[in-house]
């Protein structure tokens, strides 16, 4: 029938009344199926299920419905479910995740000795992408530099010196508030007996090859930057809450005797929406959780087939009560799920088994890189998506007042 | 507070939300601008600076409101960080009011989030010392 044909007195009685429990289940679920993908919006709008169903927005019942389980809460990964929102909402905060929260990292790079074979650009580019950790408290304190902009974007530099904030006019300049400044000093040398234990020029006439053994100096890792503290940043960035990176075994370069680097860095504050290097997340992603309903009983050798057709865990066989005497398969933990569909590639048991997603269920796996702890991210990301709402709350009240 | 984390809220000074009124000494650039045309049950607003994570989230907030009669986002060209917001609403509602309230929404919203996040996340610690659910 057309959406526009006169209604019969039991459907529209069925519109006044709303939807039941179980339709309220069912239209929770992002049916999978063998080919296609069905029901994907949410259908959770005022006036889509008639006048008597009541989709608007209400905090309590909303409060009521949200739950949040924790699965995992190390330091730097954490995984949880968020149950009750809407994927509008959940996508929100994996994007803010990933893009907007403020993340220290090396920004600016000043080269006095680069006699390696790697490029300025190329060192200055994997220094940025080095991840750093310091002390929580030091990092909040931490202010905004805003870099003048590059010489060659003429319609920036038109208004650069004129539109730097008038509140916090120290902004552009570089100094202990804002700005980390981390050095890098080293050189490579063939290995002394004096100063090694052990003679490299020797060893490499007997024939070693190992650059280890050889020389002193010829990896180059991140534990060798050295944060030097200025001004008012000993307070806060002082033994164990120094800035230095997360994992002191990254490789930055390679030398041979007598190549030297010499640089110092500036790190700030930016945003992962400037450059993935300021993106506090080594990976924020969320999936839905899966829901497999088996509507006709799978027995036996058929229920053994269709437990192997997901991963260990998920099926788990059951004694059949309806009396066959034989193995009934049952879901046991769809968390454990891949939706890969196997099932629906064999005819057995094809036509007995609904594949779907939970459309607001939403299992988060937050890895942090380590600057900061993987559940502050998250609720840092919660209250980053209100501070946005209420700045435009204060734009459309200057934007109203001023009609 | 309001300034937690809003990278762009950096320049205002810490003291300026307990005014409550936009005094000269807040000076935040104006991100929000009425699209011509616009009337007082139909408008088009310009969100500068923001991007589907405001702009999905907001329009949901907006269509669970009941006096909306249609509300839509757009990002016109994704070399401009410009995103397009659209209203109309039934029977005389005020487009503003709408947005106010689909603004007021998301942020209680956020707030329930945090609150239950932050229980959860304290009940978790406290009765798993190694962090890990026990299935």
């Amino acid at each position: 029938m057309p959406s526009w044909a006169p209604l019969s007195a039991d459907q529209l009685a069925e519109r006044q009344r709303g939807l039941t429990e179980e339709q309220l289940e069912q239209r929770r679920i992002v049916h999978v199926n063998p080919e296609t993908v069905t029901d994907v919006s949410a259908t959770d709008i005022p006036g889509h299920w008639g006048p008597g169903q009541d989709d608007s927005w209400n905090l309590d019942r909303f409060k009521q419905n949200l739950q949040i389980k924790f699965h995992q809460n190390k330091p730097y990964d954490a995984a949880f479910s968020l149950i009750g929102v809407d994927a509008s909402i959940a996508n929100a905060y994996r994007r803010v995740l990933l893009a907007e929260i403020p993340t220290l990292a090396i920004e600016d790079v000043f080269i006095f000795d680069n006699t390696t074979i790697v490029q300025d650009e190329v060192l200055c580019h994997r220094l940025g992408l080095i991840p750093l950790t310091g002390g929580y408290e030091g990092l909040r304190w931490l202010r905004w530099y805003r870099k003048p902009p590059p010489k060659d974007d003429f319609a920036s530099q038109a208004t650069w010196p004129y539109d730097v904030d008038e509140n916090e006019a120290d902004s552009a300049t570089p100094n202990d508030h804002n700005t980390i400044v981390l050095t890098l000093k080293v050189e490579c040398r063939w290995a002394t007996e004096e100063e090694d234990g052990r003679d490299g020029r020797r060893l490499a006439k007997e024939g070693e090859t190992d650059p280890n053994l050889r020389y002193v100096n010829s990896n180059i890792y991140a534990h060798q930057l050295v944060f030097e503290p200025q001004g008012e940043q000993a307070q806060y960035f002082d033994a164990e809450n120094a800035i230095q990176p997360m994992n002191p075994d990254i490789l930055i370069a390679k030398l041979r005797p007598g190549q030297r680097i010499n640089l110092r860095c500036h790190c700030i504050k930016g945003i992962g929406v400037d450059h993935a290097k300021y993106s506090p997340v080594a990976t924020a992603s969320y999936r839905l959780l899966p829901d497999i309903k088996i509507t006709t009983p799978i027995l036996g050798a058929d229920a053994r087939k269709f437990q192997r057709c997901f991963p260990r865990g998920v099926i788990a066989l059951a004694p059949d009560d309806a009396g066959s005497g034989e193995e009934r398969a049952v879901v046991a933990d769809p968390m454990k799920d891949t939706v890969s569909r196997e099932c629906l590639r064999h005819d057995e048991f094809k036509d007995k088994v609904q594949l779907g997603r939970i459309r607001d269920h939403f299992i988060f796996s937050v890895e942090s890189t380590g600057q900061f702890e993987s559940d502050e991210l998250f609720l840092d990301s919660v209250r980053l998506l209100k501070a946005k709402a209420e700045r435009f709350k204060r734009h459309l009240d200057e934007l109203e007042g001023g009609r | 507070m309001a300034t937690d984390g809003d990278h762009e809220m950096a320049d205002a000074t810490a003291g300026a939300e307990a005014n409550g009124t936009s005094g000269d000494f807040v000076k935040e650039k104006q991100r929000l601008r009425l699209l011509p045309g616009s009337s007082d049950t139909q408008a088009s607003f310009a969100f500068e600076k923001e991007d589907h994570t405001l702009g999905n989230a907001l329009r949901y907030m907006i269509m669970k409101n009941p006096d909306v009669e249609f509300c839509g986002y757009s990002i016109p060209h994704p070399s401009e960080t410009v995103m397009n917001l659209r209203i109309q609403t039934w029977d005389n509602v005020s487009v503003m009011d709408v947005l106010k309230r689909g603004l007021s929404d998301l942020a209680d919203l956020c707030d329930v989030v945090e609150d239950k996040f932050t229980a959860a996340r304290d009940d978790f610690n406290d009765s798993h010392p190694d962090r890990v659910a026990t299935k």
